[in-house]
């Protein structure tokens, strides 16, 4: 019988993880992620697994790459003052390709902004915050059973493409208390990490993908002795500055996950068939997004909105084919206009795009949001 | 156990880079820079086998190989 | 040559300059897993970033070269998660003890089971010779043009107040003492550190007047003496090599299983 239980969205995000099979977690106490960390520092010695508090955000990154190299399936959770200093190592588990899951629950910013209050500024963050050119996959959510359900999803992708994934949660997602359905275990798939058939004594190759792409890992303390490194490297894991190879290793990370965008693209449409007005939005603003639009739609307004759970790599097939035969588009997000610009870049007709934004640390309403609508619309304030 | 003695230097002319650390700490002054600025031994009979050399070679460029009483190589 | 089972032999000749005691340090390591006969699949060297760093691809281990000052942390992750497995970390002295300083201190703190070289040569050698937090005071370096006015951290009382269970001094002039120590911070039960004074001729020794690879080597020989030897009272200048701190203490891998047991009771 699946259990039902009341719980914060952190919470909900720390038994996905333990459902996904978590065996080490890294972390520093952070607002508004904290939850996480004490939530794991119970589950996971209960189950025989790792949980370590470590001197600071940069550290935890590193270890959770550490202990993924031995095997493991890992995780940490921060928020964004800690996703700035986890950064540099986040780059390196891109280009090492090592597995690991990095939840960021956000805040306001930028610098310690306000710990206690919703902000979704994180968005080009979690994108480009590392330097250098790379692909990354960023996934959230809006209620918890989907909070659930694309933390489970991120241990999976992490694992299938050899990636970092992160979960890019927002404070008042990770405060609430909803219902959560905990599924049977075996309810959700499980992906574990592809391991190498090669034997002891035969060369393996680390760096090598497979026809299909994915590359099979070989854990640390195994048979086969190989080097990891964050500089550029050949199929040895071996430091190399050969232009075909720097090129080809390049192209390898940002297209294994850009092939995947569209497999990877989770989303909910909601009210979207006959439509003529699109909100598109995420996180927490969905919530008052889907407020707005069923109010609307009471109305006989036909207003319909495209939630996405996938923010990167972004969607940009299914954006563009969603906003097609809509009038305008709407982004419910609350910062300055992050995914918006995405938003602007795959549509026919990025003029017909509109930003609707709240960016004073209170969750985005349904009263701004019909608010903005009624000026896009020419009705006035 | 028997004494070692020196059956042979086994100097990796690809890997010494001839800064010349093993020919200043050999006790024995048994070896010399040649003319291509790499490390041989002009001495092998005085050398007593200590591996000094060995040890403090930065490129692991030299290997002391030596033989006890009857012979047996190591 | 035995110890070459437990080297990469393709990569060599190795990066580093001509006369660089990191190479004497790479060759006291293997020799030092060479005389302990550990199974090469359970030895895991993981390095920063930085001309010592560069260790870690050169020996025939598990190697985790990762970026620059955090080699500890990723250690950490290496050695909670499968706690079996020897752990070593070379690093440099800027590496260690300036951006890496607080991942130094928490390691030794918690008392964890990996094996720390700090191959100290008090300067960064990969950037071109800029000061490091162990150059110390009146020395020459690419960023002191008129000479460092910076305290150096004396890195075995560092080591000892953080919590570091063994702690030992030892320079790449002394090869036998630096083999043996390596090899007793290995087999030690906790977080262990092994300092190792080593030569740059290249930057420090240059910029110092120092003179070449030898005459660097003749000096760790003139400036240090055995912990306790009767010459340090007539000469306090002189550096100590030896063991400082080698005592019983919780490791934290297996303080970690003690959680476990609580949890699981609870
Ligand atoms: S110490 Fe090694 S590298 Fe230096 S000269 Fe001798 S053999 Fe060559
Ligand atoms: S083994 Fe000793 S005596 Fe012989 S060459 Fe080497 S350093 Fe000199
Ligand atoms: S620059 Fe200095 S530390 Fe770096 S390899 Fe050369 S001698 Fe060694």
């Amino acid at each position: 019988m699946a259990t039902t239980c009341f719980v914060q969205g952190n919470e909900a995000c720390s038994l996905a993880a333990m459902y996904a099979g978590l065996d080490f977690f890294a972390g520093y106490p952070i607002t508004p992620s904290t939850e996480i960390a004490e939530t794991l520092s119970a589950r996971l010695p209960e189950a025989g697994k790792k949980f370590i508090q470590m001197e600071d955000e940069i550290a935890s990154m590193c270890a959770i790459i550490g202990a993924s190299l031995t095997g493991s399936k890992v995780m940490t959770a921060t928020s964004g003052p800690g996703f700035s200093l986890m950064q540099e190592s986040l780059g390196y588990a891109v280009m090492a390709e090592i597995p690991c899951v990095i939840a960021n629950v956000q805040r306001g910013g930028p610098s310690t902004g306000n710990p206690t209050h919703v902000s979704q500024g994180d968005v080009n963050q979690a994108r480009w915050g590392t330097h250098g050119d790379h692909s990354i996959v960023t996934l959230t959510a809006s209620n918890h059973q989907d909070v659930f359900n694309m933390t489970v999803e991120a241990f999976n992708i992490a694992e299938t493409y050899r990636t970092p994934v992160i979960l890019l949660f927002d404070e008042i997602v990770g405060h609430m208390r909803e219902k959560l359905v905990i599924p049977e275990p075996g309810e959700i798939e499980l992906v574990e990490r592809l391991r190498t058939s090669v034997r002891e004594g035969v060369n393996y190759h680390p760096y090598l993908p497979r026809e299909d792409g994915r590359l099979p890992m070989s854990d640390f303390g195994g048979v086969h002795r190989y080097n990891v490194t964050g500089l550029y490297h050949d199929m040895w894991g071996f430091p190399t500055d050969k232009g075909e190879l720097v090129d080809g290793l390049i192209h390898h990370l940002v297209k294994k996950i850009d092939y995947a965008a569209d497999a990877i693209a989770h989303h909910v449409p909601y009210y979207l068939d006959d439509a003529r007005t699109m909100l598109i939005s995420y996180g927490s603003s969905a919530r008052s997004a889907l407020s707005v639009v069923e109010q609307l739609r009471r109305r006989g307004e036909r207003i319909g909105l495209l939630e996405l759970q996938t923010l990167w790599p972004f969607p940009v097939q299914l954006v563009r084919d969603y906003a097609r035969d809509k009038e305008y588009v709407g982004v419910v997000e609350m910062n300055m206009g992050q995914l918006i610009n995405s938003v602007k870049l795959a549509v026919d007709n990025p003029r017909r795009v509109y930003l609707i934004n709240r960016v004073d640390g209170r969750l985005i309403t349904d009263k701004d949001i019909k608010q903005t609508l009624r000026v896009i619309a020419g009705q006035g304030v | 156990m028997s004494k070692k003695k020196l059956k042979d230097h086994l100097i990796n002319r690809d890997w010494c880079k001839g800064c010349g650390i093993c020919v200043a700490m050999c006790p024995k002054d048994v070896l010399v820079l040649d003319g291509d600025e790499k490390a041989m031994a002009s001495h092998p009979e005085k050398c007593i086998a200590c591996r000094q050399c060995e040890k403090m070679c930065p490129d692991l460029a030299i290997e002391v190989i030596t033989e006890d009483a009857h012979g047996k190589e190591e | 040559m035995a110890v070459k089972e437990y080297i990469r032999e393709r990569f060599f000749p190795h990066m580093w300059c001509p006369g660089c005691g990191h190479g004497i340090v790479l060759n006291g390591l293997v020799r030092a897993v060479e005389e302990l006969a550990i199974n090469k699949n359970e030895l895991v060297i993981v390095s920063g970033i930085g001309c010592s760093s560069r260790i870690s691809g050169y020996v025939d281990f598990h190697s985790l070269h990762t970026v620059h000052g955090r080699a500890l942390a990723f250690a950490t992750g290496v050695k909670l998660s499968k706690p079996k497995l020897n752990v070593i970390v070379p690093m440099g002295d800027g590496d260690a003890l300036s951006i890496g300083g607080n991942h130094f201190i928490h390691a030794a703190r918690r008392n964890i089971n990996i094996t720390a070289l700090v191959m100290n040569n008090r300067t960064y050698g990969m950037t071109g010779g800029q000061y490091s937090p162990m150059s110390g005071v009146g020395v020459k370096a690419t960023t002191a043009p008129y000479s460092t006015i910076d305290n150096a951290f004396d890195c075995v009382e560092l080591a000892r107040a953080a919590g570091a269970s063994f702690v030992a001094r030892t320079t790449v002039y002394h090869v036998n003492q630096l083999s043996e120590l390596i090899k007793k911070a290995i087999v030690h039960d906790g977080f262990s550190v092994v300092e190792i004074f080593s030569q740059c001729p290249t930057y420090f020794g240059r910029k110092n007047k120092q003179g070449g690879a030898v005459d660097m080597l003749k000096i760790f020989k003139e400036k240090t003496v055995l912990i306790g030897s009767d010459k340090k009272k007539d000469n306090p200048a002189l550096m100590e090599r030896g063991i400082f701190v080698e005592k019983e203490l919780p490791e934290y891998c297996k303080a970690y299983d003690e959680v476990i047991a609580r949890a699981r009771k609870a």
